[in-house]
């Protein structure tokens, strides 16, 4: 079949806010990871609730706090999300983070475990989230335009068949979407090393060039200043070289064909950071798959589109993350992991235009509700970024 | 049979495509910019995803894939043969 990008609706969950969502999940939110245990808890007590575990949140100051706060209330606030409890050692923090999600509308209760000990506190959430799951399974899904689906995209374990079939699968969906006032994001600042003169050409004015370039040097400063080698075996990784990628540079071009031949880059984000209209936005990020997905889905993303090579497995906890493949050996040996093949490309069997679509028809079944590979899995990797040491 | 693709014409390189090539193979490669296709002898044992030379390359020399310089060869590669970390390096970091 073919896509007409033009008329394509999906159905979603309309939030409070207006942001539409595809998934409806009620997440049990800790603060730090003091307060893990007592989320896990919650959501083991109440069917239909996500815990969502990390290890960070205590002692972080500056710009590392302001992106673990961000993080967080982007998580709490993505429309994929109805409602949320948020755990805190302590009661000031767990409001703080609980503030920042309200300013959706969607419900949120926050609880401080201090002077209340990890029972009263679970007793207490465990009410709050059995409202909100009873609540939120009375929420429709409804038609809805194109436009209101944000997609973002990350590869991983990429290997050469990455940049020759799955990567440029994603650039041609891309292509299709921009012009419909979707609104896309890509990312992974170090990954673009090799072929940051070919993103920089593609940004739609000397502004956003010029935003572009600050971030990747600065990335670029970071890895000058900390590397004790050429970064083999890290950028690229063991498992891309093992899948026949030799440099970085190498890596970088197979990673920019995600953005397609057409799209334009319209502006730079900082991590975590919700873009303010449609259009293909970059955010300076880690390229590791985790850390980008999380920022992606706490930047407000709801469908994430990812190409791999060699097989990475990971998922979000409630960004649905679409796996494509064209590496015949991987489709083979890991199919469980894999939503779209594409390995008809280096067959001729399929073309570029033909495989963009096929990822289209997967986008537009994930959104309607089907569950990814990774969701039925239960990969569900949160993986907060950290910018240096505590204090 | 396409054993391997090649993005340019203008590369050196090319990625192996299907599993078990093995040397003294012969190859045909799908240029994909061009949309034509080549002949190459495989000089080794080539895991899929990995490349070969399609052109020799002298210590030194730059090596060009997507029609772009993706780093350097630190030992003389012949056409046809494995062309990895062990003869490519970065020129970055």
């Amino acid at each position: 079949m073919s896509i007409d990008p033009k008329n394509a609706t999906f159905q979603g969950y309309k939030r409070e806010n207006g942001r539409v969502g595809v998934r409806n999940h009620v997440v049990i939110l800790p603060v730090d990871d003091l307060s893990n245990a007592a989320c896990e808890a919650v959501a083991h007590n109440v069917k239909g609730t996500l815990a969502l575990p990390h290890p960070y949140g205590r002692l972080q100051f500056g710009a590392d706090l302001d992106l673990h706060f961000r993080t967080l209330i982007g998580t709490g606030a993505n429309p994929n999300v109805a409602a949320v409890v948020v755990i805190c050692i302590e009661p000031g923090w767990a409001k703080k983070v609980a503030d920042g999600i309200a300013k959706t509308g969607k419900p949120v209760s926050y609880f401080g475990i201090e002077q209340h000990g990890d029972h009263d506190t679970i007793l207490r959430a465990s009410k709050a989230a059995k409202e909100y799951v009873q609540w939120a399974s009375e929420q429709t899904r409804e038609q809805r335009p194109l436009k209101d689906l944000w997609v973002s995209t990350k590869c991983g374990e990429s290997d050469t068949t990455s940049g020759i079939g799955a990567n440029p699968c994603v650039g041609n969906a891309f292509d299709k979407l921009y012009p419909h006032g979707v609104t896309l994001v890509f990312g992974e600042t170090t990954e673009l090393t090799g072929g940051e003169h070919l993103v920089a050409a593609r940004c739609r004015t000397s502004k956003v060039r010029e935003d572009f370039m600050r971030v990747f040097d600065r990335y670029q400063d970071v890895v000058n200043r900390h590397k004790t080698n050429d970064l083999s075996e890290s950028q690229p990784t063991k498992g891309n070289i093992e899948g026949g990628l030799t440099t970085i540079e190498e890596k970088a071009l197979g990673n920019i064909q995600k953005i397609g031949k057409k799209c334009m880059i319209d502006g730079v984000l900082d991590k975590a950071e919700t873009p303010t209209g449609p259009g293909l936005w970059f955010m300076d990020s880690s390229s590791a798959a985790a850390e980008m997905v999380t920022l992606c889905a706490a930047s407000g993303y709801v469908v994430h589109l990812f190409p791999t090579g060699q097989g990475n497995v990971i998922g979000n906890p409630i960004l649905p993350v679409i796996k494509l493949c064209a590496n015949p050996r991987t489709v083979r040996t890991m199919s469980e992991h894999i939503d779209v093949d594409v390995t008809g490309i280096t067959r001729k069997e399929m073309n570029m235009d033909q495989a963009g679509d096929k990822l289209l028809e997967m986008m537009f079944r994930t959104a309607n509700g089907r569950l990814t590979a990774a969701e039925a899995l239960g990969h569900r990797e949160f993986v907060l970024t950290r910018l240096y040491e505590s204090a | 049979m396409i054993h391997f693709v090649v993005h340019d014409e203008g590369d050196s390189v090319g990625v192996v495509v299907v599993e078990g090539v093995k040397a003294s193979q012969e190859l045909t490669g799908w240029i994909m910019d061009q949309d034509r296709e080549i002949q190459v002898r495989a000089q080794s044992d080539i895991p899929i995803g990995h490349k070969l030379a399609i052109r020799a390359l002298a210590a030194n020399d730059t090596v060009i894939k997507y029609g772009v310089d993706i780093g350097r060869a630190v030992a003389p590669i012949k056409l046809g043969e494995h062309a990895h970390v062990h003869n490519i390096k970065t020129k970055r970091w």
